[in-house]
């Protein structure tokens, strides 16, 4: 059987994996007596572009530093290619990085800023000029060879960022947040071009950003974090589709929490029954994690509750009061507020809503449960 | 009305600032043998005297033999210091700070005494010796302002891109700090080098007779002879201090350097 991603990504994380690239074994950063990073343990593979993504404070930085030799784990290894280095100095390592504000060096040019690392190497000059020609045409930077760094547009800077981490050939490639000084169309390009990157070069990479976009783009898997610890690991896709709590699915894209209800079987139909509100329909195959039983907490996505059509009754319709629409060009966001529930959020495709369902008027919802999140209640 | 009142202003001070100056500037073109206010014609002769005569030769060359020793010294002293406190936590940096700042507080004639009174202790007094160690001491925060700008405009993370592409400590220094503090050096010692070339109050005390710095030796002629040669040698220092001042803007930024200029 071939393995899919999200089967990959499922799969117990053990450390020292055979053909690991990195292992991050119980590494801890404690900031005087405030945890940076809390027992984290996570393993590479080799050639995989894995994202570390959480909010500003989470640890994602306070990580990477530590692969990179910048900051000194209070506890744990670090291994990369089988070798210890957790207390190797940064400049042994062997690690590219593209740090977020680029540091490339002002006062060389870009040749000297993507010979440096080769320099520090003490390679043959013929050969130095060979890879930096190499690095020069992958990164597109042809003709830029004598610019200062000054003169650069942020993407030509962005550019000659990664070509200096690459042309060293590093063990691993690190990525603090490199797209986040472009504007928005170059980020897109930018995006693009680190995915074909990753491909040519076959690097294993480790991308820190705290946009869940860039995160679900680029990677083969994402490790969501927040406070210092570890809340998922997992492939783009099982990450939206099954977030594994409360935090990783209001993290990753826009979710409707539904308040604390229990699940059950009535007649014959799976429902999920909300205290005031009565049950809610799940279709044939209810979503996973369905108990007879069971307390839990549904999430559900906008675009997996619909405006009910006219007339459609049913048992997992409700209806509530159009509190916004908020116009997002390709579609509309509606947030509509219902008695028992809260405010929930629906994606519809174009504006006829906007007429169609006034803000203050009345608006049933179907709720396609079929979809839902289910987490313990207690989440 | 109100832009009147306002380039007045400005007139009114730029004026007030530069009078002075503009009147000693003046008097050098005086044909004749008095300091006379405004000129009563135009004539170059006091230059010509400014340069030939000997005690502001002998002063000139003292001066640069001092402001060369002084500036150097104070350059790599002050840029080991700033170093230091720009990298390092340590108790009493702040202490060593003030101390460093202490020479812009502390009156030059009570520095000048000191020193005067501590080279009779060791036998130093008057010669190059003193005069150095006390230019030294007046133009250190200069240089240690000049070189920790500069290090302060550094971006933190060039050295740890060095360092992730192998570069050694010692290789961070020598190819990315130095080579970007070297303008703020350079426009700290050029700062130490006329401030010294133009110091009066301490080099009074401790300069001699036969080591006296251009600005002694001017005072010493103008209380002998009140004719406008002390004017032309003022203004022949203004000019050169001027142009290298703007041959250092052009070459290395001095305004950018020293922080005056934040583009």
């Amino acid at each position: 059987m071939t393995a899919t991603p999200t089967q990959e990504a499922s799969r117990p994380i053990t450390s020292q994996e055979a053909g690991s690239a990195v292992d991050i074994v119980r590494v801890r950063k404690d900031f005087g007596s405030a945890v940076g990073v809390a027992d984290v343990s996570l393993t590479i593979r080799k050639g995989e572009f894995v994202t570390l993504l959480g909010p500003s404070g989470c640890g994602k930085s306070t990580l990477l530093g530590m692969i990179a030799g910048f900051v000194t784990p209070t506890a744990g290894k670090i291994v990369v290619d089988g070798a210890d280095i957790t207390d190797l100095e940064p400049y042994r390592r062997d690690i590219g990085m593209v740090f977020q504000s680029y540091a490339l060096f002002p006062h060389m040019n870009v040749h000297d800023n993507i010979a440096f690392g080769l320099k520090m190497r003490k390679l043959p000059a013929a050969q130095i000029e060979a890879e930096v020609r190499r690095a020069i045409s992958m990164m597109k930077l042809d003709g830029f060879e004598n610019r200062r760094v000054r003169q650069l547009s942020g993407g030509q800077q962005q550019r000659v960022a990664l070509a200096r981490a690459i042309v060293i050939r590093p063990k691993v490639l690190l990525l603090d947040e490199p797209l986040s000084a472009l504007d928005k169309n170059l980020r897109a390009q930018m995006q693009v071009e680190l995915s074909e990157l990753h491909r040519k070069t076959g690097l294993t990479t480790i991308f820190v950003t705290h946009d869940q976009g860039e995160a679900l783009s680029l990677s083969d898997r994402i490790v969501v974090m927040n406070k210092g610890s570890v809340q998922q690991v997992a492939a783009p896709v099982e990450l939206y589709r099954r977030p594994a709590n409360g935090f990783v699915a209001s993290f990753i894209g826009e979710i409707n929490a539904l308040p604390p209800g229990r699940c059950e079987v009535k007649d014959g139909t799976a429902s999920l029954v909300l205290p005031g509100i009565g049950p809610l329909a799940f279709p044939a195959t209810p979503a996973a994690g369905f108990a007879p039983g069971r307390q839990v907490r549904a999430f559900l996505r906008p675009e997996h509750v619909r405006p009910a059509s006219a007339g459609e009754a049913g048992p997992n319709i409700v209806t509530g009061t159009v509190e916004a629409h908020i116009y997002q060009g390709s579609h509309t966001i509606t947030r509509v507020v219902v008695e028992g529930i809260g405010l929930i959020e629906t994606r519809v495709t174009g504006a006829d809503i906007v007429a169609s369902a006034p803000v203050g008027t009345p608006l049933a919802l179907a709720f396609d449960l079929g979809e839902a999140v289910l987490l313990d209640a207690g989440e | 009305m109100r832009s009147f009142a306002f380039w007045s202003l400005v007139v009114a001070l730029l004026t007030y600032m530069t009078l002075p100056t503009i009147v000693v500037l003046m008097t050098s073109v005086n044909p004749t043998e008095i300091l006379a206010f405004p000129p009563q014609g135009v004539s170059f002769d006091w230059y010509a005297k400014a340069v030939t005569y000997p005690d502001f030769q002998v002063a000139f060359r003292n001066g640069l033999i001092v402001t060369a020793c002084a500036s150097t010294l104070a350059l790599i002293v002050g840029s080991a210091f700033a170093w230091l406190i720009h990298h390092y936590e340590f108790r009493g940096r702040g202490l060593l700070e003030g101390v460093l700042w202490s020479p812009l507080i502390i009156p030059h004639f009570t520095l000048g005494f000191g020193f005067l009174l501590l080279g009779g202790a060791f036998r130093l007094q008057q010669g190059y010796v003193m005069i150095v160690l006390a230019h030294m001491v007046l133009v250190m925060p200069f240089v240690t302002r000049a070189v920790h700008v500069s290090l302060g405009n550094i971006d933190p993370a060039l050295a740890r891109a060095a360092a992730n592409l192998g570069a050694s400590p010692f290789q961070v220094l020598t190819r990315i700090t130095l080579p970007l503090v070297v303008p703020g050096m350079a426009g700290g010692w050029l700062i130490a080098a006329v401030l010294s070339l133009t110091e009066f109050t301490a080099s009074l005390y401790v300069t001699g007779s036969r080591t006296q710095t251009l600005p002694v030796a001017m005072y010493n002629y103008i209380r002998e002879y009140a004719d406008p040669t002390v004017s032309a040698v003022s203004a022949l220092l203004i000019i050169a201090t001027t142009l290298i001042m703007l041959v250092a803007d052009r070459t290395i930024g001095l305004r950018r350097v020293l922080a005056i200029d934040t583009h």
